[in-house]
């Protein structure tokens, strides 16, 4: 039975339980509602979620605990000898998935499967027909794995259905078998809904723990592969894929940091300046048409910028100051990716602190007003700082998207990796780095790839210090303002 | 006793604030009609009203606060020593300088408290120097019956007070900006009864320098602090004249229902 049936299944039950239960609910109560401690519908809706929640559950752990037994035991099945010079289980037990997934087709259209696991080549040449395209024969032992992982994926599957199906009419049955007038379904349903928002919360803590286990997990393996000690303190990036490669990661951090910087000194008096008059000084009509065109800024894909970056700001810089100031002859730069990047992030500043500028209670500017403050001394003295904390929010915000920019830098400020203080050349970021060490036909055993990771948790590193800072700054000043 | 002085006073003063024909309008809704009031230099005028009557509104048109509201429209003309303060080239900015005002919710800055009363003087800039700007915050809070109460946190947020301590920092900081004019819109209806007399003596006290404008809920502080009462019924003036006549013997009907407590 596929999913989706199961699926269809559960919820047909859930949706009998919903009517049974409360048709039953009624029906306890003699007809008079007003003797049931809930509505009907709560008994209901507690029968429909006793039959839906513990079947769907199994069912998703099930799924996702499914393949790691079972291609473990088929794995197992694998004699050594099979496994290539070079290659390693993963790849191999890849290709065990696939042709198990070959072979199910083939099934699924009526070929006869006894022959063709016996006969190598061919099951290959029946698999490169059905679309499912082998590098060379596999070996009788793959062939096997393969069968055993078929054979162990239908059990499964099947004991999975039955089991769900098991526990949706248990489910059902018992949640009907609770409805009495006295039955606090309310409170009961109440308690459930709340177990599942944890559990909903429970799934985004507990994949950022895992993105972050997983980046620190490879990049400890890159720390085998390649001394700490040069990645940190290295200041040339220069790899080789040939091995014998530098991966100092200092001009990385320096270009990132440089670009962000920039980008921020164009985007914040910008942002923050066409915040103010929009809140401050605009009348409703013309911030009714200026605010969504400055929204329009945030729609245009990154690439475009980068295209901009290149072909207009970069010339442009390049041909009118960096030449005639002697700094550099390079289109690329620094400067162009950064003030391209800070026209980008303009309304992350401009939009957030403009609704923060417009929650200061107005209150507040009448009190100023009323001292005799001009509407800027108002502004400076009592909005702003009142605003502080949002608008700190709003600044890292805009930071954290200029350092995980990465296409306005390809574009506007090349890709070698320098340390430089002149803006007018050519830098790059990391996550810069982190595409191009990860494009191109690589396996994650080298040094060069495996830096990939140490990059990434770096960068997360860096933007989670970055919302430690903005915490710290904001909690200071709500003590101060509040 | 006490009476007699004030009267003798009170025909003294020059008019400080002069309003004729007022009309306010919130975008349909005609709040104000016709309003004329006079109101007098170095002396306490109190309004008085039934809740929604306009108060609160006709207090703004005196320093342009309404000018801030959108939709707000004023018409008629008040002046303020002979000089109309809707004149296009009158600055609301300096009009409200002069023409102070403590509002009806406190709102205290989100700053320290020694902040908040320093704010006008030094947007003003009033004093020389720190040592005089002290001062000042002190004689201001002094005079706000705040002081004993903050002497030892000056540096901790305004807004960290209590409703009726936020009421008085926001006296304090009305009175250290030295208007000519001071609007007080129920300062005391979050305030204790000792801090209330507390700010009704400082109200006595400013009649001295200033032309003060109360509006208030309570018929005895009316009586109390006031030399001249206006009351103020569906937007309109009814009736306006010495405090003690309109307590004592009102000529119109319906004042005489409000302060008699029938109308609510
Ligand atoms: N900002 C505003 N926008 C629209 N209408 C307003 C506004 N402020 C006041 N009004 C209206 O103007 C009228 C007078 O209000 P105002 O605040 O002056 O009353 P008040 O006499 O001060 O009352 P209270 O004693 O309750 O403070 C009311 O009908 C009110 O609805
Ligand atoms: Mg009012």
């Amino acid at each position: 039975m596929s999913t989706g049936l199961l699926t269809l299944i559960i919820l047909a039950l859930a949706t009998f339980g919903m009517v049974a239960g409360r048709a039953r609910a009624v029906a306890s109560a003699g007809g008079d509602i007003r003797r049931l401690h809930s509505l009907p519908t709560f008994y209901g809706r507690f029968a429909a979620l006793l039959a839906a929640v513990p079947a769907f559950l199994l069912v998703i752990v099930w799924l996702l605990a499914q393949p790691v037994f079972i291609e473990n035991r088929a794995l197992s099945l694998i004699s050594p000898a099979d496994i290539p010079q070079g290659s390693s289980d993963t790849l191999v037990m890849s290709d065990v998935r696939r042709i198990a997934g070959g072979l199910d087709q083939l099934a699924a259209r009526g070929a006869d499967l006894a022959p063709l696991v016996t006969d190598a080549p061919a099951l290959k040449a029946a698999l490169n027909a059905a679309g499912v395209a082998l590098q060379n024969e596999p070996a009788p032992s793959v062939i096997a794995a393969a069968q055993a992982l078929r054979a162990m994926q239908s059990t499964s599957r099947l004991i999975m259905t039955g089991v769900a199906l098991v526990l949706a009419v248990a489910g059902l049955g018992w949640g009907l078998s609770r409805v009495r007038p006295e039955f606090r379904a309310r409170n009961a349903t109440e308690s459930f809904s709340m177990w599942l928002l944890i559990g909903c919360s429970l799934v985004a803590v507990l994949t950022t723990v895992g993105i972050v286990a997983s980046l620190v997990f490879e990049t400890a393996h890159f720390f085998r592969l390649y001394p700490a000690k040069d990645f940190f303190f290295s200041t040339t990036w220069n790899p080789q894929f040939r091995g014998g490669s530098s991966l100092g990661i200092w001009p990385l951090v320096w270009g990132t940091l440089y670009v962000s910087a920039i980008a921020l000194v164009v985007a914040v008096p910008v942002g923050l300046m066409s915040a103010v008059y929009l809140a401050e000084y605009a009348s409703k009509k013309t911030r009714s048409w200026v605010k969504p065109a400055i929204e329009i800024l945030a729609g245009i894909p990154t690439i475009v910028y980068g295209l901009f970056a290149l072909i207009t700001v970069g010339p442009l810089l390049r041909d009118w100051i960096a030449q005639p100031a002697g700094l550099g002859d390079s289109s690329s730069s620094v400067m162009t990716a950064g003030l391209v990047m800070g026209i980008m992030v303009i309304p992350f500043v401009s939009s957030l602190s403009d609704d923060i500028i417009n929650a200061v209670p107005q209150s507040l500017r009448d009190g100023s007003l009323g001292l005799g403050a001009t509407p800027s001394e108002t502004v400076r003295q009592v909005v702003l700082p009142a605003a502080l904390p949002g608008i700190v929010g709003a600044v890292l915000l805009a930071a954290s998207r200029a350092i995980g920019e990465t296409m306005i830098v390809v574009m506007g400020a090349g890709a070698a990796a320098k340390l430089s203080l002149n803006p007018f050349e050519a830098m790059t970021t990391v996550t810069v780095k982190i595409v191009s060490q990860l494009t191109g036909d690589t396996e994650f055993a080298s040094p060069e790839t495996l830096v990939a990771f140490a990059l990434g948790l770096t960068l997360f590193t860096l933007t989670l210090g970055l919302n430690i800072l903005a915490l710290y700054i904001v909690r200071k000043y709500r003590e101060q303002y509040e | 006793m006490k009476d007699l002085v004030m009267e003798t006073r009170v025909d003294a003063q020059t008019v400080k604030i002069e309003a004729r024909k007022a009309q306010v309008f919130y975008g349909q809704n005609h709040a104000i009609k016709d309003v004329d009031v006079d109101i007098l230099d170095k002396t306490v005028t109190a309004f008085i009203g039934p809740s929604g009557c306009g108060k609160s509104t006709f207090l703004r048109c005196l320093n342009r606060m309404n000018d801030t509201i959108p939709g707000c429209r004023v018409e008629g003309k008040i002046t303020l020593e002979g000089e109309d303060i809707y004149d296009a080239r009158v600055d609301p900015v300096q009009l409200r300088a002069k023409v102070g005002m403590v509002f009806q919710k406190p709102n205290p800055f989100p700053k320290s408290i020694y902040d908040n009363v320093a704010y006008g003087p030094k947007i003003h800039g009033l004093t020389r120097n720190k040592a005089e700007l002290d001062e000042v915050v002190e004689a201001c809070l002094r005079k706000a019956a705040l002081w004993n109460e903050v002497k030892d946190r000056l540096q901790t947020p305004g807004t960290g007070l209590s409703g009726g301590q936020q009421q008085r920092l926001c006296i304090a900081r009305a009175i250290a900006t030295s208007p000519e004019v001071l609007l007080m819109d129920e300062p005391c209806s979050a305030l204790d009864p000792i801090a209330t007399a507390q700010v009704e003596e400082l109200i006595d006290e400013l009649r001295s320098q200033f032309s003060v404008v109360i509006v208030t809920h309570s018929m005895q502080q009316a009586a109390r602090v006031s030399q001249r009462t206006a009351f103020f019924h569906l937007g309109n003036l009814v009736e306006y004249g010495e405090t003690g006549q309109i307590f004592t013997n009102p000529r119109d009907p319906r004042t005489e229902s409000y302060i008699t407590g029938r109308i609510g």
